[in-house]
């Protein structure tokens, strides 16, 4: 090799390395700047205060509550639908099917359609068409039908990765399809399912767009009592904190960013764990 | 086999079947609200007005409808960003794929899912705070709000989409041709640049057209740090505003719904929706596709 050559190859390879280690640096600089910005305002005072126009009073209570709601609400609606969907496009459909295509074309499209545009849905449909206001519903609905393709895709990778024995089992049996997948390949695709629904619902938790668009963005400084009630969640309060000019509210905006990398933190977590500890079959 | 099992389970089919069917409402309903609400824009606004006019004012007096600024704002972002992502992407794919060892993959790969996770507000946050005061000290006449820290942090949160789909793009270049190039005496660069590269092609493009599509859609972080400011301008240190951000700024303000300024919303909307649509549909189509049949 010429030493050219050889030079150009150490180069690249060099490249290739800095480059990949610089990404994992960025995330680490990321982390490490909003935990000096907004560590020292960290305590059980700003986890339980609701919010205030000073700075040194406001909460994040309302917004954490509100985060929950929406979490469980939206978890509850797109589940259903989620796995449903899911199981007939893997146990049911043809695959050659052109309409079939069609449908899984239609929502791999669907996961990457602007988040802001399923706002302008959620406004349209559930806030003025169905009258549901600027509730938690209609934010949690509109968070469902933006979660709801990650969530088919996940589970039909996750029903994909029972052996086909399983269902032959099943079948040699003398069970009806139905059966088989209620059964045999619903149990065995749990674990991977559940971990693919924790994981777009932390998706849901940190958006912020769709749900300014619906009207969550104003100031909400009492709990909310049933799901037809106004509220704010921690990406929409930490977006409001962060557009104030004045230096303290961007500390209050980097606590509230903790707060809310805990909570997805803790969400993931579990979703690891369910994974290492209960799946049986991987793709 | 009694007729209730065989009942129940046409019945569970055409259930599953109805909520398939739940994935195309949306689609539909998508495309039904964006056309009516932009017809009425459209009545009293020409299209080529819309699509062709340089002036953007459509909460000040005099309106104007020309959308260009709003364009020419989201596509600095999105030249900038993948401009940045995109050699990244392809360093990081390259490394991960023919250099790390199984260990130190199996810790990257994680760290750049950790990466793709974070909430997009908080990368705004970051931009405004972090990326802005740092760009400061390099150009001191750059403006609080400025395309540059937008663009720098919609790279950032790009880069884990096209590293993941280059890097599935890599490992399904047939191990043959490689082998065959280290063979005739290339090194490693040769057989990245001139075989794998080339053999994955396909699927880098289609990286690059989802990852367009997402940064165009991309808001939170440009809201925050690109600033409201739509204009016709190819200076990244200057305040602009994108079609994402206009629909943030006016949804979240006290626009009446009905008037004009409000369908201006939905017509803002249907223009992203019609660009993102188009490239999701062409970056998903080519990704269904295999790299190279088995021969």
């Amino acid at each position: 090799m010429s030493p050219h050559r050889r030079r150009m190859n150490k180069a690249f390879k060099w490249c290739c390395r800095i480059t990949t280690y610089g990404a994992i640096g960025v995330l680490a600089l990321l982390l490490f700047h909003i935990a000096y910005e907004g560590m020292s305002w960290i305590s059980w005072d700003f986890i339980t205060n609701f919010p205030s126009r000073k700075a040194e009073k406001a909460g994040i209570y309302t917004a954490l509550v509100g985060s929950v709601y929406v979490m469980v609400i939206t978890t509850l609606f797109v589940v259903p639908f989620g796995i449903g969907t899911a199981i007939y496009l893997e146990e049911y459909a043809s695959q050659k099917s052109l309409f079939i295509r069609f449908v899984k074309l239609n929502i791999a499209n669907l996961a990457g359609m602007p988040s802001i545009i399923y706002g302008l849905l959620g406004l349209t449909l559930f806030v003025r068409i169905m009258g549901l206001d600027r509730s938690i519903l209609a934010g949690s609905l509109t968070l469902g039908l933006l979660v709801l393709p990650v969530i088919i895709i996940a589970s039909q990778e996750a029903i994909r990765a029972v052996p086909q024995m399983v269902r032959e089992a099943g079948f040699a049996m003398g069970a009806r399809r139905y059966q088989v997948v209620i059964w045999q390949v619903l149990p065995a695709a749990i674990p991977g399912i559940m971990t693919g629904i924790i994981l777009a619902i932390s998706r849901a938790v940190g958006e912020t767009a769709p749900l300014i668009v619906i009207g969550a963005l104003s100031y909400v400084a009492f709990l909310p009592e049933d799901m037809f009630d106004m509220f704010t969640v921690l990406p929409v309060q930490i977006y409001n904190w962060a557009g104030r000019p004045q230096p303290e509210f961007h500390s209050l905006a980097a606590a509230g960013i903790i707060v809310l990398l805990a909570f997805l933190f803790t969400l993931n977590s579990i979703a690891v764990l369910i994974r290492e500890k209960f799946q049986r079959y991987k793709l | 086999m009694t007729p209730l099992s065989k009942a129940l389970d046409q019945g569970f089919k055409y259930l599953l079947l109805a909520l398939v069917l739940i994935t195309l409402i949306v689609t539909v309903s998508v495309i039904v609200l964006l056309t009516k609400e932009s017809s009425g824009f459209f009545s009293q606004v020409p299209l080529g007005e819309f699509l062709f006019g340089k002036e953007w004012t459509p909460l000040l007096e005099p309106k104007s409808f020309g959308v260009l600024p709003l364009v020419n704002g989201t596509f600095m972002i999105v030249f900038g960003a993948i401009g940045m992502a995109l050699p990244a992407g392809l360093f990081v794919a390259t490394y991960l794929n023919e250099y790390a060892t199984d260990r130190t993959r199996s810790y990257i790969k994680p760290a750049l899912e950790v990466l793709a996770g974070i909430p997009t507000v908080v990368y705004g946050f970051f931009a405004l705070t972090f990326v802005t005061p740092i760009l400061k000290t390099m150009f001191p006449e750059i403006q609080i709000f400025n395309a540059a820290s937008g663009a720098i942090v919609v790279a950032i949160m790009v880069l884990p989409m096209i590293a993941s789909l280059v890097d599935d793009g890599f490992r399904s270049v047939p191990r043959a041709l490689r082998e065959g190039a280290y063979g005739l005496g290339a090194n490693s660069v040769e057989v990245i640049t001139q075989v794998v590269i080339p053999a994955a092609g396909t699927r880098i493009t289609a990286a690059v057209v989802l990852a367009i599509s997402r940064a165009i859609g991309e808001t939170m972080a440009v809201t925050l740090a690109a600033g409201a400011t739509p204009k016709i301008t190819a200076n990244p240190l200057e305040s602009i505003q994108t079609m994402t951000a206009y629909i943030v700024q006016v949804t979240s303000g006290d626009v009446q719904a009905g008037g004009i300024e409000y369908q201006t919303v939905y017509v803002v909307g249907a223009l992203l929706f019609v660009i993102t649509f188009m490239m999701n549909v062409i970056g998903n189509i080519v990704l269904s596709k295999p790299v190279m049949e088995a021969r």
